[in-house]
């Protein structure tokens, strides 16, 4: 059989007739061997069973296509339905399984004329065969059968509620109409999908990952599963989306008044460490925006968790509709904003080192924030300038009247990024600089000043007043190698009266 | 035909019967919560002033900010010392 007849007959796995029994079948006492006729290495050692049960060794043979192989042996059981190999946990074909009192002793794989010999006791196996040849792959463990054994015999291990489409419904529309999308299509999380996004985690499918608001809700690794698969992740992506979670439903993040207000703020998801590259994210040119499949699908998962599981719905996106989320403009950002730091050649530590992580480890920062409002600068050449650009925009952060309330990120372009590193700024300089430069004068600030009415109260008058509270300014690099940009990412209400800013270590 | 697992929580269809509407405001017990926006203690103390008038005992509370819920221990004072609440949005 060829490799396309194999995926051929994927399609048209033995469907049982009966209720699927999940338990791990039993072996025979003896030797057990598992062989499919479509391999040559089985054609090979047909002869060879056929010798050991001569030499009366209780031999059991199963086979996993033709019933009607190994030809040498009468009494071949039949496990085309995969389960014995599947419980089994059999690799590789042809596996030799020595077992005594019901349970495995030992088992050896391939052919190997010195380890049959050894491990049946019958001398001068297969006199005529080569000293040894490799097996091949069992079906059980074929890519494509495996998903659909998973379920058949271990979906058990899922507790969530199986809901069941109509024939005629479309299974796209069929999400569309019980409100599950965030306004674009979903995956269906059948499961064989929900299973496969679980094997991105070692945690157990029924932990509590978080309690979820607006309705507070205790949700488990399973659900947050089934919510990244409808959002389009890979089972590698999940480690991250189970963090950003954690995160996100933190006390000090306050996903609950983010979520409600009329701002137009959601979750920014800033991920860093090895993972980044190793999913495969993107923190270069494009990074807040479309065609890179981690990064758009990590932030949307989070949003269906708090869509689907805490109810959090947006309000008003059809004549009076009702929903917690009644952002007056609402942001594009929030169907996902996720990007990873872009490390490398940064003037500055990464995001995660300054916020107190060991450099090289996986984190995820949640930050509470809409944008990004661009900084043009193509003319500075010196840090001290380009300070002074990114000052005079982030002065003006959400408004040019109001200080200390509202938090902000700032993102670094790589070619804005390249005059700090080649002046020998640090972090800390450049935050000690941006720093004075945010300190700005009460007097112009307070209600009325500048003919604006908003502002702070007049009480400020005369004093100095900082644009952001401590730790209320982020800074960052990412983007594209061309380009004589950088980012303003608007924040909301910081600190304790709205949102810290969260980093969490992405776990396995 | 597709089956797939619920992506939401399981919630319980308990429904809440909302308390009777009171009959008279003439010695009722109301709460008035201040959410910490600007000018909501305007309204609310107008609304005080009317509710005084006819007879109300009048409560005042605040959340500490208005972009969290309100924490547990003043949802709870609220229910035990007042027969009804008026919470104020403003801006």
């Amino acid at each position: 059989m060829t490799r396309s007849a194999i995926s051929v007959a994927a399609m048209s796995l033995p469907t049982p007739q009966t209720e699927v029994d999940n338990s791990k079948p039993a072996l025979p006492n003896g030797i057990v061997a598992v062989v499919k006729q479509d391999c040559p290495t089985c054609e090979l050692v047909d002869p060879v069973l056929g010798e050991i049960a001569a030499a009366g060794q209780t031999l059991t043979a199963y086979t996993q296509d033709d019933v009607g192989f190994p030809t040498s042996l009468t009494g071949v059981v039949d496990d085309t339905d995969l389960s014995v190999s599947w419980h089994h946990e059999i690799e590789t074909v042809p596996t030799l399984i020595e077992v005594k009192d019901g349970v495995e002793v030992r088992r050896i794989v391939g052919w190997s004329r010195e380890q049959w010999t050894e491990f049946t006791g019958v001398p001068n196996l297969g006199a005529a065969l080569p000293e040894q040849r490799p097996g091949c792959g069992s079906l059980s463990v074929d890519p494509g059968y495996v998903d659909e054994l998973t379920v058949r015999f271990g979906g058990s291990a899922l507790h969530g509620r199986r809901i069941e489409f109509a024939a005629l419904e479309d299974e796209m529309e069929a999400a569309f109409d019980r409100g599950w999308t965030d306004g674009l299509p979903v995956v269906p999380p059948t499961e064989a999908r929900v299973l496969r996004m679980l094997e991105g985690t070692t945690r157990d499918p029924q932990q509590i990952v978080a309690t979820v608001p607006p309705d507070l809700i205790e949700v488990t690794v399973e659900q947050v599963a089934i919510n990244a698969v409808m959002a389009g992740c890979k089972p590698e992506y999940f480690p991250v989306v189970l963090a950003a979670v954690e995160a996100a439903c933190s006390d000090e993040f306050n996903m609950h008044g983010l979520l409600a207000t009329t701002m137009h703020s959601g979750p920014i998801i800033i991920v860093n460490g090895p993972i980044a590259k190793k999913i495969g994210m993107n923190g270069g040119h494009n990074a807040f925006g479309q065609g890179n499949r981690a990064n758009m699908t990590i932030g949307r998962a989070l949003q269906l968790v708090i869509l689907n599981l805490g109810g959090g719905r947006p309000g008003g996106t059809r004549p009076g509709e009702k929903g917690v989320d009644m952002s007056m403009h609402g942001s594009p950002g929030k169907l996902s904003f996720c990007f990873a730091e872009l490390e490398e050649d940064s003037p500055f530590s990464p995001l995660s080192v300054a916020r107190g992580f060991e450099a090289g480890e996986d984190t995820v920062t949640l930050f509470a924030g809409q944008g990004p409002t661009p900084i043009i600068d193509q003319i500075s050449r010196t840090p001290e300038s380009l300070t002074r650009s990114f000052a005079a925009m982030l002065a003006t952060s959400g408004s040019s009247k109001l200080a200390i309330g509202f938090d902000a990120a700032l993102v670094i372009s790589p070619e804005h990024g390249r005059i700090f590193s080649e002046a020998g700024w640090d972090r800390d300089r450049f935050m000690n600089e941006l720093n004075t430069l945010l300190t700005l004068k009460g007097d112009d600030l307070i209600r009325g000043a500048h003919g604006i009415d908003e502002g702070l109260p007049a009480d400020f008058a005369g004093m100095d007043i900082p644009k952001f509270r401590p730790g209320g300014l982020l800074v960052m690099h990412a983007g594209g190698d061309a380009g004589l940009f950088s980012s303003v990412l608007t924040g909301w209400v910081g600190g304790a009266k709205g949102s810290e800013p969260v980093t969490h270590r992405i776990g396995s | 035909m597709t089956t797939v697992l619920d992506p939401t929580a399981k919630k319980s269809a308990e429904a809440i019967e909302r308390v009777a509407r009171p009959s008279s405001l003439d010695g009722l017990r109301v709460g008035l919560l201040d959410i910490s926006k600007p000018r909501g203690d305007k309204f609310l103390n107008r609304l005080e002033e009317r509710l005084t008038d006819v007879g109300a005992t009048v409560t005042r509370y605040a959340k500490p900010t208005f972009a969290k819920p309100a924490p547990v221990d003043l949802r709870h004072e609220i229910a035990t010392n007042c027969d009804a609440v008026i919470e104020a949005l403003a801006d």
